[in-house]
């Protein structure tokens, strides 16, 4: 399984999410060709009602905590309760541009 | 001193700490970058620590505040999020409230 049919697994199996997207987005970054380190997760589910947006993004990270140990390297996430993705009519931010971090981490 | 001490010490005497790649004139890394984008538009002094260049913090900031990636923000001794929420908070006109009440209160301390 690749890392981003894993990350797809997971969320379904812990939040039962109205709308899932993962993209890999390791493209974008000073990162070999067909890397899988940076990705975007766009998850919209019902368990994210009454729950702050920190608590949101930390209930992720520990059902993505092996991966994120492993070979993930960044998660740009956009959780939302079905109201507030309706509000932002099913549209997500888009990630920023890549400044290069990753190259002066492999020289330090 | 023990490095969750250090970490405790920053977070608890900067009441506007972000964690970042970089600095905020040069970020190394695009979350990083448009974190101190929004911060920056909030017109006021903030403190922040290059993980980049502190190997220790960035390797031990996440058991500290259970969040894996940086940029970290943290406001009062508490973590705001990172890049996807503080942008978030910038579009919707909460995080500027947050970072001036803060700015005040460390004005007064």
């Amino acid at each position: 399984m690749t890392v981003e049919q894993t990350i797809e697994s997971r969320l379904v199996e812990g939040f039962s999410p109205l709308f899932l997207q993962v993209e890999n987005e390791s493209h974008m970054h000073s990162v070999p060709p067909n890397s899988e380190t940076h990705f975007k997760v766009t998850l919209v589910s019902d368990g994210f009602e009454g729950v702050r947006k920190v608590a949101r993004h930390q209930k992720v990270y520990a059902a993505l905590a092996a991966e994120l140990e492993g070979p993930v390297h960044a998660l740009a996430l956009h959780t939302y309760t079905p109201e507030e993705w309706q509000q932002r009519q099913e549209s997500a931010p888009d990630s920023p541009d890549c400044l290069g971090g990753s190259k002066r981490e492999s020289q330090s | 001193m023990d490095i969750m001490d250090t970490i405790k010490e920053q977070v608890e005497n900067n009441s506007i700490l972000l964690y970042m790649k970089g600095s905020p004139n040069q970020p190394q890394c695009g979350f990083s970058a448009r974190t101190v984008q929004a911060l920056m538009a909030c017109g006021e002094r903030f403190a922040y620590v290059d993980v980049l260049s502190n190997p220790d913090v960035r390797a031990n900031l996440p058991k500290y505040g259970n969040w894996p990636t940086f940029p970290q923000l943290w406001v009062n001794g508490e973590l705001v999020g990172g890049c996807d929420i503080v942008t978030e908070m910038a579009e919707s006109g909460e995080l500027q409230p947050l970072i001036k009440e803060a700015a005040a209160s460390q004005a007064t301390a």
